[in-house]
């Protein structure tokens, strides 16, 4: 499509491809280091000697008789039991999806169908819970968790996620909703249809484009929440991300800074694959609001 | 749809916010103004062979009592919100009086836990914010010349950092910087000096925090200025092309301006987020150079003694900042709304 006169200069090319290649560094060099380390011992990873070896790994080689050691991720997934944790990020994580798209697409649905002006004050009104830092709200929570004796349980943790979820998948799931076509359940009602029969019949069969990006992004603040989790589950209930912290306070004293390092890679390896998998919807997901406000 | 329909429709995400939105800042609104009970002393006299001596001490019973029958505490108004932890006038006025210049009062006023979190997060809001936006506009640009197959490896790459736990995305970083990481060996290298360390200096750690603030957000940006260019029209670039713009000036005047909705938006979502920054304060292990106030509440939640009454204070002035924050946005709403109907 680029005519000759449109082609960049030469030396412009090569700032632009220059440019790009320090961005992918910086993007991406983080998590390739972070990884090659994990598989070392401190004293190579946190090396005060001499920083290459962390690459050729010296004194992983004279501990483990290898350049690369498990030690790290034996001494966090076995000692400190951290498939426990990941257990309970999973359980957290598929609950808290799948209850917040059930209730999300109906009011999502029911948002998008209205016509009436309080549609427009419950969007006004979601959007600002949206603003809300998660924080500020668990100091409110904390009082009457205690005095039911709900605390520090996952379905607690559950409900809460759901909720603070549910501003944004309103929003994502009603702009959603609002290009199928209104046609669509509006002749289902007409041959006789209840709002609900041509919702289940009509509408569910062809959103699910929409309801995939949107459960990803739940997927995503489940799995990224740090603010409520860390101060809402007890000890034993932790999910992943308030257990590094956890560690970051005990190894820190015991030297075992590997532990948390293997944890952080284990923690980040199943986001890769979702973007790997999902790119095209996250991309479309980030940009759905933006494009169209 | 009928009103009854709807009311259906939207009850169960309805009452979830209602429950565990609208209640909990009702609950914090509440919190902030009463304090907890402080014990009941009682004063017994005890009497033995060699006279009487006053003992007092905690009547346990009785306290236990007054914390049952009243479990919220004892209203004391405002006096959470003006003490030494939040807005801490009493200690305002008496820096005011004592520093001799401008500057000494601000330094002070500083070392205040509020302030300082303020004047930390202020900082870290309003330089994170804009450099964020250069840096996701000019990846955007540069990006949008690739060939299609490039295209997808980078965004891949690009979307890393924004998607990764933000604590786990600072620890990350943190440990590269550290002073025995590889880029804290860089950094003393390059200075001169061995014993450069960030967990040493404010000011680095300040720097530090806000490079990972850019880092992890013009993702963001880029992502949404890159769907923006994709809309760009064509004619407009060929119009400049012949009227003899510059490839800059054809940026500048064409690019930029059908980019300008989206600069707003991202400028309006990205100065709400970052005013909740929170997990590089943990993961950068910071809390001694610099806190927030998404920090303090935390701080006063966690540990031993929760302290609900001031963590609730906090809160409340969060909310009020991020209100301030939010009113551009919803002003920008209200009238999208009015232009539609």
């Amino acid at each position: 499509m680029a005519s000759e006169a449109q082609r960049p200069p030469l030396s412009l090319r090569l700032a632009t491809n220059g440019f790009i290649v320090v961005w992918l560094i910086l993007a991406a060099f983080p998590f390739l280091w972070t990884f090659w380390g994990s598989f070392k011992v401190e004293l190579d990873f946190f090396s005060i000697a001499d920083w290459t070896n962390a690459l050729t790994g010296t004194n992983t080689r004279e501990t483990h008789g290898s350049a690369f050691t498990l030690a790290g991720y034996e001494g966090a997934w076995v000692q400190e039991e951290f498939w426990r944790n990941v257990i309970n990020t999973f359980i957290v994580c598929f609950f808290v999806v799948l209850t917040s798209l059930t209730i999300g697409t109906l009011g999502g649905y029911a948002l998008s169908r209205s016509g009436f002006k309080y549609v427009f004050w419950l969007l006004i009104i979601a959007l600002i819970f949206r603003a809300m830092p998660p924080i500020t709200l668990v100091a409110g929570y904390m009082l009457p968790f205690f005095e039911w004796n709900i605390w520090g349980i996952l379905p607690t943790t559950i409900i809460v996620l759901v909720a603070i979820n549910q501003p944004f998948t309103l929003w994502m799931l009603h702009s959603f909703f609002q290009n199928i076509p209104k046609e669509l359940d509006e002749s289902a009602k007409v041959d006789g249809c209840t709002q609900f029969q041509a919702f289940r019949h009509v509408i569910v069969p062809v959103m699910w484009p929409g309801v995939i990006t949107t459960g990803l992004f739940s997927f995503l603040l489940a799995y990224n929440d740090f603010a409520v989790t860390s101060m809402l589950l007890s000890e034993s209930n932790r999910t992943m991300v308030p257990e590094i912290a956890a560690f970051l306070g005990t190894t820190y004293t015991e030297g075992n800074v590997m532990f948390a390092v293997a944890a952080v890679v284990s923690a980040t390896a199943p986001l890769f694959v979702l973007v790997m998998f999902f790119q095209r919807q996250i991309v479309s997901g980030l940009t759905a609001g933006a494009v169209k406000g | 749809m009928k009103h009854r329909t709807f009311f259906w429709f939207f009850l169960p995400t309805g009452l979830a916010m209602v429950l565990f939105i609208a209640a909990p800042i009702v609950s914090v609104l509440i919190q902030s103004v009463f304090a907890p009970h402080e014990a009941v002393f009682v004063t017994v006299e005890n009497c033995g062979p060699f006279g009487c001596v006053q003992e007092t001490t905690i009547d346990q019973a009785a306290t236990q009592e007054l914390r049952e029958a009243q479990p919220l505490g004892r209203f004391v108004g405002l006096d959470i919100y003006l003490d030494r932890g939040h807005l801490a006038l009493a200690e305002m006025g008496e820096a005011w009086r004592s520093s001799d210049s401008l500057g000494g009062f601000f330094a002070e006023l500083r070392d205040l836990p509020f302030y300082g979190a303020m004047a930390f997060t202020l900082t870290y809001t309003f330089v994170c914010t804009p450099l964020l936006i250069a840096l996701g506009l000019v990846i955007a640009l540069a990006v949008n010349t690739l060939t299609q197959r490039l295209k997808g490896l980078v965004i891949f790459f690009s979307l890393l950092p924004m998607i990764v736990t933000p604590l786990v995305g600072s620890l990350i970083l943190f440990w590269m910087i550290d002073s025995r990481g590889v880029l804290g060996t860089f950094l003393a290298y390059l200075a001169g000096d061995p014993d450069l360390s960030l967990k040493a200096s404010t000011p680095l750690m300040w720097i530090s925090i806000i490079i990972y603030g850019i880092w992890s957000s013009a993702p963001f940006a880029f992502v949404v200025f890159y769907a923006g260019l994709q809309t760009l029209p064509q004619d407009q670039i060929e119009a400049a092309q012949i009227d003899g713009a510059t490839r800059w000036q054809q940026v500048r005047f064409v690019v930029i301006p059908h980019l300008m909705p989206l600069v707003t938006f991202v400028a309006l979502i990205q100065l709400m987020d970052n005013f909740r920054v929170f997990e590089p304060i943990v993961g950068f292990n910071a809390s001694a150079h610099a806190t927030s106030l998404s920090w303090i509440i935390f701080n006063d939640l966690g540990g031993e003694t929760r302290q609900l009454s001031a963590a609730a204070a906090t809160s409340v002035m969060t909310i009020i900042g991020v209100a301030i924050l939010l009113s551009p946005v919803l002003v920008r709403t209200w009238r999208d709304f009015r232009g539609k109907t």
